[in-house]
C-alpha cells in the first residue's frame, strides 16, 4: 500500500533501504547520517529485512566490507557523512574501479577543521572525481525516490552511486513522503545477478589484481567509458520510475527557466529556498529562473549549457569552496561546459552556506538583483562572491 | 624482447570489466623472477629436507618432488632471501643468497630464466 508518512530525510533513506532489502550493510555511525544505519539496524534486529549487518570499527572498514560483500556477489550498501566519508576515501576509488554497484546514502556535512557538524557539500564534492555516480537531492521525497532508482542505475552501469541530502536541513527535518509498497519496490529493483561473483568457486576469478604500466591505462580508459554511458541509463530508469510511481526525474530540474533572462544554478536543499525567491520575483514581473542540478556525476555538460544558453546572466551557487581552485566546484564545471559548448551568458559564482550557515529567500533575491545589473551592464565585477559571511 | 613477447596486447575495449581476471592460477604466467637482484643457490648435499624454505617462501618458488626439495623456480623467485634466512643448516646454510652479478654455475637448480 502506498502511504504518506511524516518522516525525516534520514528516516526516508532508512525506509528505502529496508524496502531495497540489501544482502549486506556494513556501516559506522557519524552525525548527521547516524540515524540511517541506526534505524536500519533496528529493522535487522526486528527481522524486517534479510540483511547481514556488519557493525564495523570505522568508515574505512565500512567501505572495505561493502566492497568485499559486493565483489562476493551480494547487493551491498552503506551510509555515511563528512569525516566518515573522508575516511573512506581510498576505498571509494577501489569500489568504482572494480566496477562494484554499491549504493550509498550520504548526508552532506562540512569537513573539519574547525569541527562542524552542519551542512555543506565539501565532503562529496571532494570525491567528485572518484568515479562514483552522484545524485544530490533537494528534499526527502527525492532522496527516497532516488535511492530506489540508484539500485537499478548502479547495477545496470556496474558503478557505485551515492545519493545525498543536506545534513540536518533535510536529514533531520520532517516532511511528508509518499512511500511505496514493499513489493512494488522489489518489483522495480528486481533481482541482482552479478556476472562474476567472487563466491562462485566453480569459476575462480581474481579481483583487484596488480596492473602496471602495461594495462592500468586501458583499465582506466574503460572505467571512463562506463561513466560516459551512465546518463542515458539514469534517464531510462527515471522514465520507468515515472511510469510506475508517477514522479518525474531528470538530470536536472528547470524551474521557470525557459523564458528567463537571468537564473541561478544550485544543488540540494537550497533549491527549495531559491524557488520561493523565484516565485516572489515572478510576481513582480521579473523574468527569473532556476536550474537545480540533480546528477552531478557524470556531469550533464551539454544539457546544462543548452538550458542556460539563452540567459543574459547566470549565478552559480556553490555550497563548498574550491579553496585552492580558481572557482568553486559547480562554477568550474558549468563555466567549462559553457565555454566548450560555445555558450556565453555572463556567469558569476557565489559561495554560501559553509558549515550550515543559513541562506534565506532574501539572500537569493539579492543574487537576482546582482544578476539584473550584470544583464544590463554586461559586466561581472566580482567573479567570486560570498553570501552571509561577516566581513 | 623476443618476437613472441611483442604480440599486441589487448586494447581497453577487449578487457574484462573492472580489471577482473576471469580464470584461476594466472599468477604462474606472471614472471616475477626478473625483479631479483640476488638469487638463492641451493646446495643439495647440505639440505636436510626440513622444508622450512618451502613453507616460508612467499612466492611458492621452492620446487618439491616427492616431498623433497628439487630446486628453485627462478622464473618466480623474487630474491627476498627468506628461504636462506630460515634454513636451519649450520654452520653453512643449504641455501645461500648470491648477487645476480656474481651468478654462479648453479647446476642442480631448475633455472628457467635465460642468462642474459
Ligand atoms: S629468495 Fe624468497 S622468493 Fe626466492 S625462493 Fe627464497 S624465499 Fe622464495
Ligand atoms: S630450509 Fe634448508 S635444509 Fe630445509 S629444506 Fe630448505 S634448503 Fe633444505
Amino acid at each position: 500500500m502506498r502511504q504518506k508518512l511524516a518522516i525525516t530525510g534520514n528516516e526516508a533513506m532508512a525506509y528505502a533501504m529496508k524496502q531495497i532489502n540489501p544482502d549486506v550493510v556494513a556501516a559506522y555511525p557519524i552525525t548527521p547520517a547516524t540515524e540511517i544505519v541506526q534505524i536500519f539496524s533496528q529493522y535487522v534486529a526486528d527481522g524486517e529485512v534479510d540483511t547481514e549487518f556488519v557493525a564495523v570499527e570505522s568508515e574505512h572498514s565500512a567501505m572495505s566490507a561493502t566492497i568485499g560483500a559486493s565483489a562476493a556477489g551480494s547487493r551491498a550498501m552503506t551510509a555515511t557523512s563528512s569525516q566518515g566519508f573522508a575516511l573512506m576515501w581510498e576505498m571509494l576509488y577501489i569500489a568504482s574501479a572494480l566496477r562494484l554497484p554499491i549504493v550509498m546514502p550520504e548526508v552532506n556535512r562540512s569537513l573539519s577543521a574547525p569541527i562542524n557538524i552542519h551542512a555543506d557539500h565539501s565532503d562529496t564534492m571532494g570525491a567528485r572525481d572518484s568515479g562514483w555516480i552522484q545524485i544530490y537531492c533537494e528534499n526527502s521525497q527525492e532522496a527516497y525516490d532516488s535511492l530506489i532508482q540508484a539500485v537499478r542505475i548502479a547495477e545496470k552501469c556496474l558503478l557505485p552511486i551515492m545519493v545525498t541530502i543536506d545534513g540536518f536541513i533535510i536529514s533531520h527535518a520532517m516532511e511528508v513522503v509518499e512511500t511505496f509498497d514493499n513489493k512494488e519496490v522489489q518489483d522495480f529493483i528486481g533481482k541482482y545477478k552479478p556476472a562474476h561473483p567472487l563466491l562462485d568457486v566453480k569459476n575462480p576469478i581474481t579481483i583487484g589484481a596488480i596492473d602496471f604500466t602495461d594495462y592500468y591505462f586501458e583499465h582506466k580508459r574503460s572505467q571512463i567509458e562506463a561513466m560516459n554511458n551512465v546518463m542515458p541509463v539514469i534517464l531510462k530508469i527515471a522514465g520507468e520510475f515515472q511510469k510506475t510511481f508517477g514522479r518525474n526525474y531528470g538530470l536536472f530540474e528547470k524551474y521557470m527557466l525557459d523564458d528567463a533572462e537571468t537564473a541561478i544554478v544550485v544543488i540540494g536543499s537550497t533549491a527549495g529556498t531559491a524557488k520561493a525567491a523565484v516565485n516572489n520575483l515572478r510576481k513582480q514581473g521579473k523574468k527569473v529562473g532556476l536550474l537545480k542540478v540533480r546528477v552531478f556525476r557524470p556531469f550533464p555538460a551539454k544539457e546544462i549549457s543548452e538550458a542556460l544558453s539563452k540567459l543574459k546572466a547566470v549565478a552559480i551557487l556553490d555550497r563548498s569552496a574550491g579553496i585552492n581552485a580558481y572557482t568553486a566546484p559547480l562554477f568550474t564545471e558549468i563555466s567549462s561546459a559553457l565555454y566548450t559548448q560555445g555558450k556565453n551568458p555572463k556567469a558569476v559564482n557565489y559561495i554560501y552556506g559553509l558549515g550550515g550557515r543559513d541562506i534565506f529567500v532574501k539572500d537569493i533575491e539579492n543574487v537576482y538583483k546582482d544578476l539584473e545589473k550584470i544583464a544590463i551592464t554586461g559586466k561581472v565585477e566580482n567573479l567570486i562572491n560570498y553570501i552571509g559571511v561577516r566581513e | 624482447m623476443s618476437d613472441k613477447d611483442k604480440k599486441r596486447q589487448e586494447g581497453w575495449k577487449q578487457l574484462p570489466t573492472g580489471g577482473t581476471i576471469l580464470e584461476g592460477g594466472t599468477a604462474k604466467k606472471y614472471k616475477t623472477g626478473d625483479w631479483r637482484n640476488s638469487r638463492p643457490v641451493w646446495n643439495k648435499d647440505k639440505c636436510i629436507n626440513c622444508l622450512r624454505c618451502w613453507v616460508y617462501c612467499p612466492d611458492s618458488a621452492i620446487i618439491l618432488k616427492e616431498g623433497k626439495v628439487a630446486g628453485i623456480d627462478l622464473e618466480h623467485c623474487k630474491g627476498c632471501g627468506i628461504c636462506s634466512e630460515e634454513c636451519p643448516v649450520k654452520p653453512e646454510k643449504a641455501i645461500k643468497m648470491v648477487p645476480e652479478k656474481q651468478k654462479t654455475e648453479d647446476r642442480g637448480q631448475k633455472t628457467e630464466k635465460s642468462d642474459s
